[in-house]
């Protein structure tokens, strides 16, 4: 046991990744930050939806899309994955609707047919064609966000301006795209995810905005996949807005509060790998549970405290706090 | 889906069909090992090679791995009946992701591949998970989804911490704790057998012994708490017997995709059968040829992963019961409705043509083609069409020259039996239902088409025997219709004369 648990050195853990090591740390927590922010955005509105086990399924069914784009394109070109992504995220959404609309197969095991069809097809593909495809079982599992800084880097101006290695600059940018898109359309979004009717007679499409998001949605999890893996790209969807949700019911907090989540879950796993030594996309997502565990239990509206505080007498001469708990949640959203 | 409960002879009969599958099984697993070779030390050998030696089962090690993907799919197939009619498959989804600390845990116990420590660290991690999912829902305002999705990553994220930190550590044998990701049945000992075949046991053996109240726990929980079964603790011995199986699984078919192997068998069946006790022998069966087919195909290749061959195996399986399932594929309710449209426009001409003979009074013979389209307000090209098929199903003839229609006799018996449904279902509605009589025609070109033989005898006898309907015309008597194929009638016997 003493062996699986190294003895913490602080100096080690939390002053020589920012000094020493400036160069690897910087990439891997920016990494963490941009892929568990631009999931937790687009994560908070899966919550809403009631969409997440849509998520898992989507992150999990990208991967033959993914091989596939691999074996037109023949290297790792952005666009063929995002096309690939976008193809399998939408093919995805459409044969979990066949399902379950053709037969009698309930939503949720129509979910489960779909996902795990689509991604045995991806690991056989992976096996078959392991000599054209830079993909590898392992990091489909365990992701490979420490491999990060060891990529090419991307320059602007003729190499003047250095921005660093290439997944981080490529994650950069679908981060701020799904900022933009969510800032932009964030009318659009709201009321779709909370009433389907009004968005119809307001004329906002409700099924295209479904379907852009499903394709959003599979962007994101392309983009991310590499880096933590097909599986932990859930924790990423659904930690930060889960975390948020615990404290605040109005959107814009709970997205602000995401990203915080995601900044901390990526700062804290960092520190927990390098002092573990362990995968440092699995210790990002114990960090990012953590959290969520000390909002479920210490939020001012959680009701594990609240009963406990109550059991413990601290609410002797206050008010009734059932009452307050059925004034708290009365506003979600805008 | 029926919520009948089963009488317990086919009880008795799957217990008894369960028991020798895995009495099989059993004597399969431990027949002494002739040729002693592991499945992947033979590198060098073709694609039939490989064949050959799955079906001759010559090699001990496949013999293992394949007794091994029979038990698995069967225990996995039972368990998922009960998970789909429950609609739990993403809980399934969520135990088989949450099980993963619990294996690495059990892996720390003393650092090798034991399968009971294994089993037990899984087991109760998993139960550990559905209870936080349980936990998380009751006391936030989460929905159970997001509840799932957040439990199922953050298990598998402290189990991915663990599984590479043991990979990193000095001491110990690691082999082995890779092979849960994606499943390796050739990885499968001896011991990991025998335990798949006791936890196998144990499934059936409690399956068969508490049948009812799983079924009563299935299908409506209420009634079952109403009646003071207890309902909570089948479902925990229903979760337990479910981590059971997935873990057992787990080797053979991996983390990610053992969920697969209780949905699809059991969704296959759930398509294919209204009784539960059918729906978990075919989900057993088809459990067990999947996972075998898939061992098969992983054999052929050389180390390839098992568990994404199964999978797809039963994907197969799944899609061709999606499609053409007798009561419930997607074609072959296509299918259905087609022939039954096709049916009705024929019955529809066929009317057409009785209908332009009754305005004769039945002088002349045959109908022509113009004076049916004229009754049908259809092109003479329509009306041909029509004929065609008629024709071709052998209720109609034509003339040479094509302008002429004559009924055969079975074509004359089916009119009269069409225009007797509607006339006899018009006066129902005017006489017992008392809907105004000008009200009723459109209702009864409906419903003529799917009276039954013995829904007409009911309204026969209900509205005494009738000869006219609402609007005055004749309803064809038995007798119109025998006068045409009396033989055939006679050869019913003469009893359903007796009804005028």
């Amino acid at each position: 046991m003493e062996s699986l648990i190294p003895p913490f050195d602080a100096y080690a853990v939390f002053v020589e990744p920012w000094t020493r090591d400036l160069g690897l740390t910087l990439p891997i927590v920016l990494m963490g930050f941009f892929v568990t922010a631009a999931c937790g955005l687009i994560g908070n509105y899966l919550i809403l939806r009631r969409l997440a086990l849509v998520g898992d399924a989507i992150s999990h069914s990208v991967l033959p899309g993914l091989v596939v784009a691999f074996l037109f394109s023949g290297s790792l070109q952005i666009g063929a994955m995002f096309v690939g992504a976008v193809v399998a995220g939408v093919l995805t959404t459409l044969l979990i609707e066949l399902i379950h609309t053709r037969s009698r197969v309930k939503t949720d095991a129509a979910i489960g047919i779909t996902f795990c069809s689509l991604f045995a097809i991806g690991v056989i593909m992976i096996n078959a064609f392991a000599g054209q495809v830079h993909l590898d079982t392992e990091c489909v599992l365990y992701g490979e966000i420490g491999y990060v800084p060891l990529e090419e880097t991307v320059s602007l101006f003729g190499g003047r301006l250095n921005l660093g290695p290439a997944p981080v600059v490529t994650m950069g940018v679908v981060f701020a795209l799904v900022a933009v898109l969510v800032l932009l359309f964030y009318k659009e979004l709201l009321v779709s995810s909370f009433d389907t009717t009004l968005a119809a007679s307001l004329g906002f499409a409700p099924r295209v905005i479904h379907y852009c998001l499903m394709s959003l949605l599979s962007v994101v999890v392309v983009a991310a996949f590499e880096s933590v893996g097909a599986i932990l790209v859930i924790a990423t969807l659904i930690l930060p807005g889960a975390t948020a949700q615990m404290i605040s019911t109005r959107l814009p907090i709970i997205m602000g509060l995401s990203l915080a989540h995601a900044a901390l879950s990526s700062l804290g796993g960092y520190h927990l790998a390098r002092w573990l030594d362990c995968s440092t996309a699995g210790a990002m997502v114990v960090a990012g549970a953590a959290l969520f565990t000390a909002a479920w239990v210490l939020s001012p509206r959680s009701t594990i405290l609240r009963k406990w505080k109550t059991r413990l007498g601290f609410f002797a001469g206050e008010e009734d706090p059932q009452e307050k708990a059925a004034a708290a949640p009365a506003a979600a959203g805008d | 889906m029926s919520t009948r409960l089963t009488p317990s002879r086919s009880v008795r009969w799957q217990s008894t069909a369960g028991l020798a599958v895995v009495v099989w099984l059993a004597l399969f697993a431990v027949t002494p090992a002739a040729w002693a070779d592991r499945i992947g030390d033979i590198q060098e050998t073709s694609v039939w090679e490989q064949a050959g030696r799955f079906f001759t089962f010559r090699d001990p090690g496949l013999r293992l791995a394949l007794a091994g993907c029979l038990l698995l799919g069967l225990s996995c197939g039972l368990l998922g009946g009960f998970v789909v009619v429950r609609k739990m498959a993403l809980v399934g989804d969520t135990l088989s992701h949450a099980v993963l600390p619990g294996i690495a845990l059990g892996f720390l116990w003393n650092m090798t591949k034991d399968p009971v420590a294994i089993l037990a660290g899984a087991t109760l991690v998993g139960l550990l998970g559905v209870m936080v999912v349980d936990w998380i829902t009751r006391t936030t305002t989460l929905q159970q989804d997001a509840a799932l999705g957040l439990v199922l990553s953050a298990f598998y994220g402290v189990g991915i911490c663990l599984v590479t930190r043991i990979q990193r550590l000095p001491t110990g044998n690691k082999s082995g704790i890779d092979k849960f990701m994606f499943g390796q049945a050739a990885a499968l000992g001896e011991d990991d057998i025998v335990l798949m075949l006791v936890t196998t046991l144990v499934t059936v053996a409690l399956i068969v012994l508490f049948y009812r109240g799983l079924l009563v726990l299935s299908f409506n929980r209420e009634f079952g708490e109403a009646m003071g079964l207890p309902m909570k603790l089948l479902h925990h011995l229903l979760m337990l017997l479910t981590a059971f199986a997935i873990v057992v699984a787990m080797q053979a078919v991996g983390v990610v995709l053992v969920s697969a192997m209780l949905v699809i068998p059991a969704a296959s069946a759930y398509l294919m059968t209204d009784r539960m006790h059918r729906l978990l022998l075919l989900a057993a069966l088809i459990g067990m040829g999947s996972a075998a087919l898939g061992a098969f195909f992983s054999f052929l290749g050389h180390n390839l992963p098992t568990g994404p061959f199964m999978v797809l195996a039963g994907t197969v399986v799944f899609i061709g019961s999606f499609l053409f399932s007798p009561r419930y594929g997607w074609l072959t309710r296509l299918w259905r409705q087609h022939s039954r449209r096709l049916r009705t426009e024929l019955e529809n001409t066929l009317k057409a043509m009785y209908r332009v003979q009754e305005d004769r009074d039945f002088h002349g013979e045959g109908v022509s083609v113009l004076e049916l389209a004229e009754r049908r307000k259809e092109t003479v090209e329509e009306i041909q069409a029509r004929v065609k098929n008629l024709r071709s199903a052998g209720l109609a003839t034509l003339t040479e020259e094509g302008r002429m229609i004559h009924f055969t006799p079975e074509g004359y018996r089916q009119a009269c039996l069409i225009v007797r449904n509607h006339r006899l279902w018009e006066l129902y509605l005017t006489n017992v239902a008392h809907f105004a009589a000008d009200h009723v025609h459109a209702e009864a070109e409906e419903v003529e088409h799917v009276l039954g033989e013995d829904t007409v005898r009911q309204l026969e006898r209900r509205l005494k025997f009738p000869r006219q309907d609402p609007h005055g015309k004749p309803i064809p008597s038995l007798r119109d219709m025998v006068g045409t194929s009396a033989e055939e009638e006679l050869q019913r016997g003469t009893e359903t004369l007796g009804y005028r």
